[in-house]
């Protein structure tokens, strides 16, 4: 049975004593881990935006996102920073693989020896360590490695040559399919939230969308929104500008989510799912100057709170700049109903046609009304003042924009120059575009503006989609002067804009003169912002009323002027933008309720 | 049960102790015949922490009785309350030896109740990653027998050439001992640059092994005194106590669920694993042998045959709220002690339901380990416990 190989063989063994030994005799300088290492982590402060989602996604809870002093701060950044406890970490990086800004990362340092165990809590970036300049280590796998999905989910729109020549809304609008892939793309971060000047619970009605919650939606929404089919479409979306995705892909379609919700409840549901069928009143009365989104926002949330509350509105329908400023294809006139129709539903009271000053004075509102808040917009043109421009066929494009939607005849040249670059102008260019496609079967309307393309305030969309219906954006120049010759307009002359701004950050533009250019047009619309129209306060008022910067009335943070019974919000005191009016009134809202409560 | 040796000195004494009417051992310590002895939860011949109360006349045990609970971490508990994607760093732990097959089955698991199809690339790189998973561990196990034995000199070499192929896991994964490589929906990266070199000279040093711990320990003396006709699974034990992978290969079952249900690209791969028809100790040990041999090859040809490059991971639903629809699955994979099952439940939210690891040590370290060990002599247990391969976390887990 045991052969004398068996009792031999084992001593070849022995041949190991000649051979080099294999072990390291200083391991601990000598080798250094691999280039994908699993080591100490890292964090780009400058590139962290203090998303959260490495605190998410961490099994451990070995991450706590904590407030970091001296950081600069910056639109869209929480100011936290990830603090990593080594006592419970595991190394298996999916906090790296999830970062939104790819800022955290792994050094292939493991070696670490400290006195003190507090030492192994700490914020990677921010307390500095000998690895923080190490190259090597564990970063996210490259390419077509994500936890979420960086493309949008594809919003139908109506083809260009479809859309040129109607006012139909050409945004079809996400069906459950589209908008759940896009709500799953959310990362629930909230720095849309807190970046909103409403402060929509974003995520919250996003991840009502998963769940497949429209009502829960819906609720969400009118927590803080009360024109969600308005915001839905045409929002500044502030939100998505800021968005965590937005680093590494396309931002969340924040808007077109918020318009899925409201799209899919039908109006006679609202009361409801909201639970208003039964407001309580408390006897109170409040008087809104304007039916725009600031004196809708107001009145809707003041009606929750019980009070009575009458709008009067100088134009025939209520919605302001939202319905006489912005055009039908973006937002159709029957979504503006379907909010404002709620809101009407909850007992508010819009008297139209009346102008106030005139058909009845701010004083008599005082004395009738126990509060008054007014949010009268920027109804106002202003005019470049440049030669020519007083000519019967320059217009401001804010009355242009009304008489659309009034349905009042315009003047529609075959060659048109808009000068301005920011949304109120695409709105006009594109409108004129498509009243000279139905008129002329051609569009020759050209945009230009001060700022260069990059530069230009107006949404990206909106200057692509600009383009796509004909419209020719030109922009990078100042206008001159506009040529008139035998009384007839015949072109904008402009030089090249070199910059905006001077040294000490004051509107000064600077131009140079030996680059010139002439658009031909036989009609200019002027669209370079608007101005408020504050007759309605009278001397005596206006003598009580503390004036702040720009000749602007000042106002507290919850919108009252030094007369404790006026409030005044929306785009005279913020500047033009709806979500700005929305959340003006809501808080104004509660102003006027603590204002109230207060008085007894 | 032991053949006649110089080691057998005592004769057969299985007798002892007598039975009362229904079967039961009639055990009376006071009666200076039998003395209860621990083996483990630290003992240098239990793998892992666990414990064996053995009940011992002279040096022959009558009794065994395995003792567990000096690991139990709550794993399956834990990943109820976690994310899908949370559960990958956390299943690995479940067999610390082996931790790449965990991964694999919660991944295939995830991607058969989503409905994900894994790109071919992915594909090849897990079945690398599984099969040098499967290496490692034959690299310590193979001479780790020998170890039981005190022949020491075999784990040496084998321990070195384990590290050997850790670093290649580093280089490829990230990390040495948990990979945390096989996510759900693909894998974490690449090929590195170089790494079919470094991984051709570490399978040539493991040639070599392979020899020299032929002549080592398989040709060897002692080892084949104390290894031969020890230790015996019969084969018909192989169903009723459900053995499985080596153990019941050794048997004559062909048993190997690459084989049986072909997953990853094991269809595309030219093997064949060994089968025995008696299944003692030495050649559970050689069957091993034979695995590693086979195992090396396996590499050789994914190497050969590995795409150069390809999409690493399929696009998923976003981890930090993957919802997994109402179902369940079963999902099996070949670790290197047998068949590692993940039965996987999913309720339609975003953590599971349940999962529960059906691994081979249950089997092996419990119920079979109990049987063997009865009648066999102290001296023994440690080699007869190495040689069923038993992982004491994953049975606790």
């Amino acid at each position: 049975m045991t052969s004398l190989k068996d009792i031999l063989s084992p001593f070849t063994a022995w041949k190991n004593v000649i051979l080099e030994p294999v072990t390291i005799k200083d391991p601990i300088n000598d080798r250094p881990g691999a280039a994908r290492y699993r080591g100490f982590h890292k964090n780009d402060i400058t590139k962290c935006i203090g998303c959260g989602t490495c605190e998410d996604i961490c099994e451990n809870e070995a991450i706590d996102m904590v407030p970091v002093e001296g950081i600069e701060t910056k639109d869209g950044d929480s100011g936290l920073r990830p603090k990593i406890d080594y006592g419970r970490c595991c190394w298996c990086a999916l906090c790296v693989d999830v970062c939104t800004t790819n800022s955290l990362s792994m050094s292939n340092e493991y070696k670490w020896i400290d006195t003190d165990p507090d030492n192994f809590r700490f914020i990677p970036g921010v307390d500095k360590k000998s690895w923080d300049d190490n190259e090597a280590g564990w970063k996210k796998p490259e390419p077509n490695y994500e936890f979420y999905g960086l493309k949008r989910a594809e919003m139908g729109e109506l083809h260009p040559e479809e859309r040129d020549h109607s006012f139909i809304e050409f945004i079809k609008g996400y069906s459950k399919q589209q908008a759940q892939e896009e709500a799953d793309r959310c990362v629930e971060c909230g720095i849309c939230t807190a970046t909103c000047p409403a402060h929509m619970g974003i995520p919250d009605y996003i991840r009502a969308i998963r769940n497949d919650d429209i009502e829960e939606g819906l609720r969400v929404l009118y927590e803080t929104n009360p024109l969600p089919e308005i915001c839905g479409r045409i929002c500044t979306h502030k939100c998505e500008s800021v968005c965590s995705i937005g680093h590494k892909g396309e931002p969340l379609s924040i808007r077109w989510l918020k318009r899925y919700i409201a799209d899919q409840v039908e109006s006679e549901h609202y009361k409801k799912i909201l639970e208003t069928e039964n407001l309580v009143k408390n006897g109170k009365k409040v008087a809104i100057i304007g039916a725009g989104p600031s004196g809708l926002s107001a009145a809707y949330y003041l009606s929750l709170l019980g009070y009575e509350c009458t709008i009067f509105e100088k134009l025939p329908e209520a919605g302001g700049m939202m319905r006489y400023g912005i055009p039908e294809y973006r937002l159709p006139y029957d979504q503006i109903d379907k909010d404002i129709n709620y809101i009407l539903s909850l007992g508010v009271e819009i008297r139209y046609n009346v102008n106030i000053g005139s058909d009845i004075t701010l004083d008599q509102l005082h004395l009738d009304y126990d509060a008054v808040f007014a949010g009268t917009g920027l109804h106002l043109g202003r005019s470049t003042r440049i030669d020519g421009s007083d000519h019967e066929n320059v217009y401001q494009s804010i009355e242009l924009l009304r008489k659309i939607t009034l349905g009042e005849e315009i003047h529609v040249a075959e060659k048109i120059v808009v000068i301005g670059g920011g949304n109120v102008a695409m709105d006009i260019t594109r409108s004129l575009a498509r009243l000279q496609k139905i008129k002329y079967g051609k569009v020759q309307t050209l945009a230009t503006s001060l700022e260069t393309e990059d530069k230009m305030p107006a949404d990206r969309e909106e200057v692509v989609e600009a383009r796509e219906e004909g419209a020719i954006i030109d922009p990078g120049w100042a206008p001159q002067s506009i040529e008139i010759v035998d009384g007839k307009v015949k072109g904008l002359h402009v030089t090249q804009c070199l910059s905006l701004f001077d040294a000490t950050g004051a509107f000064n533009p600077q131009c140079n003169l030996d680059n010139k250019k002439f658009f031909e047009a036989d009609m200019v619309v002027e669209s370079i912002g608007q101005g408020m129209d504050l007759g309605y306060i009278s001397e005596n008022i206006k003598d009580n009323l503390t004036m702040g910067p720009r000749g602007r009335i000042q106002v507290d943070k919850y919108f009252q002027t030094s007369l404790p019974w006026l409030f005044l919000g929306g785009d005279i005191i913020q500047g033009p933008d709806v979500i700005h009016g929305i959340a003006n009134g809501h808080q104004a809202a509660r102003g006027i309720d603590n204002y109230l409560n207060a008085k007894g | 049960m032991m053949k006649n040796s110089i080691f057998n000195i005592s004769p057969d004494r299985s007798k002892y102790p007598e039975k009362d009417a229904e079967g039961n051992l009639m055990v009376d310590l006071d009666s200076q015949k039998y003395v209860k002895l621990w083996q483990g939860p630290q003992h240098p011949g239990v793998t892992g922490n666990m414990s064996l109360e053995l009940t011992i006349s002279g040096d022959e045990i009558i009794q065994a009785k395995t003792h567990v609970g000096y690991l139990h971490r709550g794993f399956e508990k834990l990943m109820e309350r976690r994310k899908y994607i949370q559960c990958f760093p956390t299943c690995i732990r479940m067999c610390v030896a082996e931790p790449d097959y965990n991964e694999y089955n919660l991944a295939a698991g995830i991607e058969e109740l989503s409905g994900i199809e894994v790109p071919e690339m992915a594909q090849w790189l897990r079945t690398l990653v599984l099969e040098m998973a499967r290496l490692q561990s034959l690299l310590r196990v193979v001479p780790g027998q020998g170890g039981t034995f005190a022949l020491g000199l075999g784990v040496q070499w084998g321990v070195y050439l384990r590290d050997l192929i850790l670093d290649l896991f580093e280089e490829l994964t990230g990390g040495r001992v948990y990979h945390m490589y096989i996510l759900p929906g693909g894998v974490r990266g690449l090929l590195p640059d170089g790494f079919k070199k470094r991984m051709e000279e570490t399978l040539k040093k493991i040639d070599e092994f392979v020899v020299n711990i032929d002549n080592l320990m398989f040709s060897n003396a002692v080892f084949k005194q104390r290894a031969k006709d020890v230790g015996i699974i019969q084969p018909e034990w192989i169903d009723q106590f459900g053995i499985v992978g080596p153990n019941a290969r050794s048997a004559g079952f062909m048993r190997d669920v690459r084989k049986d249900y072909p997953y990853l690209v094991y269809d595309q791969l030219d093997f064949e694993p060994m089968t025995m028809n008696y299944s003692d100790i030495y050649n559970r040990a050689r069957l091993r042998w034979h695995d590693l041999i086979m195992t090396v090859d396996l590499i050789r040809q994914i190497m050969a045959k590995i795409p150069e490059t390809g999409d690493i991971k399929a696009p998923t639903p976003n981890v930090l709220h993957w919802k997994i629809p109402r179902n369940e699955t079963y999902i099996r994979s070949e670790s290197s002690r047998g068949e590692y099952g993940f039965y996987m439940v999913s309720d339609g939210t975003d953590k599971p339901r349940r999962i529960n690891l059906r691994g081979p040590s249950y089997v092996h370290a419990i119920s079979l380990l109990e049987h063997m060990l009865i009648n066999a002599n102290i001296a023994d247990t440690a080699a007869i416990m190495v040689s069923l391969q038993t992982c004491p976390p994953e049975i606790e887990r």
